[in-house]
């Protein structure tokens, strides 16, 4: 017979700011807590420039150095960073069953916190031209534009802060908004300081990343009041327009979906399936702010250890009818 | 059997830290060229990775052959310093 796989107390999906804020709750109770991390411990957070709503700092915070001090916290407390991937996973029995790059392990809970990745816009060029020209992380690939123009697409928070963060490097940043900036006014008003450098055109569609001798030499759009096509003569292009979340390794797993694909949980935080929770970006209803998503998982700690509590009591009761028994 | 690994980074670049974190975590020493200190060297990290991005880690076999893995995949980064 094959050995069964070790059983977890709780295994998180994940390693961005609700998880290790999750696992510096559970392990700060010497609930045995492993963490599996495909991408970036921090998450997106941690590929953000710069954090200047997360309370408790002052002058704001560095997303990688706010990454960084998650990490520290979590791991002070013993959770255990595992950098792998999760591709699926089912109920078994009481326990839950992980199909990981380290084999198949059981967890008695699983906090899903896998966040969401930045969307692709779906254009002619995007594809052909990505990493060489067309990139989703201005803290990456920032420093290769050095002296350059660029094109920023989105109005969102994300495409505002990473715009400015760009001005290090670009001379001139085109930033193409579909329809009208989304961004907060902290955001707004910062992006007025750098109108030497950054040009907002609202109600601009980008239709196609243009190239020629394999770089990328212009972006076409449409100037949506006029109907007009526009082109934007640029060395790169960084998209930020919006998230998709990190669900598709749950097809089939039973975990309940919302229509965008986002996870549905209960007030608990629990999804349909017991002992299975989801907290942050992934999560359907999440606010996609930093400091939300460590308090959900905040919450989901708290929800996972009454879960376990709850399951180790119904272990313990056979026991008593079969005292029950003896006694009669 | 990796002879040398050099990783071209940034200081903004987190996925770079998890590069760094995961040779570490395997006992693997590696040389670092941090493109905001060393500007110059970007057109070398192009010309390896075909692509515009960081990082890129370059490792060295003992026979001399390189691999080149662009950003932190460890799909492709652990068989190339196996």
């Amino acid at each position: 017979m094959a050995d069964q796989p070790k059983v977890n107390k709780v295994v998180m999906i994940g390693a961005g700011p609700a998880s290790l804020a999750a696992a510096v709750y559970t392990t700060r109770e010497d609930i045995q807590t492993l963490l599996f991390e495909k991408g970036v411990i921090g998450g997106l957070a941690a590929i953000t420039d710069w954090v200047d709503n997360y309370p408790g700092f002052a002058k704001g915070i560095a997303g990688l150095e706010l990454a960084e001090g998650l990490r520290k916290q979590a791991e002070r407390f013993g959770a255990e960073i595992e950098l792998g991937e999760v591709m699926g996973l089912a109920k078994d029995g009481d326990l839950i069953k992980l199909d990981t790059t380290s084999g198949d392990i059981l967890a008695e809970a699983v906090l899903i916190a896998t966040g969401s990745d930045y969307k692709k816009i779906g254009v002619p060029g995007e594809q052909e031209y990505y990493a060489r020209g067309v990139h989703y992380c201005a803290t990456c690939d920032g420093a290769f534009y050095r002296d350059k123009h660029l094109v920023v697409v989105g109005g969102g928070n994300s495409a505002v802060q990473e715009a400015i963060f760009l001005t290090r490097f670009a001379t001139k940043i085109d930033l193409l908004v579909r329809s009208k900036l989304r961004a907060s006014d902290v955001l707004i008003k910062e992006l007025e300081k750098h109108k030497d450098k950054i040009t907002v055109h609202l109600g601009t569609t980008t239709d196609e990343i243009v190239g020629e001798e394999g770089k990328v030499v212009k972006v076409v759009g449409t100037d949506v009041a006029s109907g007009k096509k526009v082109d934007f003569p640029t060395d790169g292009v960084f998209v930020f327009v919006g998230l998709l979340p990190n669900t598709q390794f749950l097809k089939g797993s039973g975990v309940e979906l919302d229509e965008v694909g986002l996870i549905k949980t209960n007030l608990e935080l629990e999804t349909n399936v017991p002992g299975i929770f989801a907290a942050g970006d992934v999560r359907s209803g999440a606010t996609l702010q930093i400091a939300s998503a460590v308090g959900e998982g905040a919450t989901a700690a708290l929800m996972m250890r009454k879960h376990l509590e709850e399951k180790n009591q119904t272990h313990e009761i056979p026991a008593v009818p079969a005292t029950t028994q003896l006694a009669a | 059997m990796a002879k040398d690994i050099t990783i071209f980074t940034t200081n903004t670049c987190a996925y770079c830290v998890m590069v760094k974190r995961w040779l570490t975590s395997k006992g693997m020493n590696y040389q670092e060229v941090n493109l905001d200190t060393n500007p110059e060297r970007q057109k070398e990290a192009m010309e390896l990775s075909g692509a515009l991005t960081v990082p890129v880690t370059v490792v060295t076999k003992e026979d001399d052959s390189r691999e080149v893995v662009v950003g932190f995949n460890l799909s492709k980064l652990a068989p190339a310093v196996a």
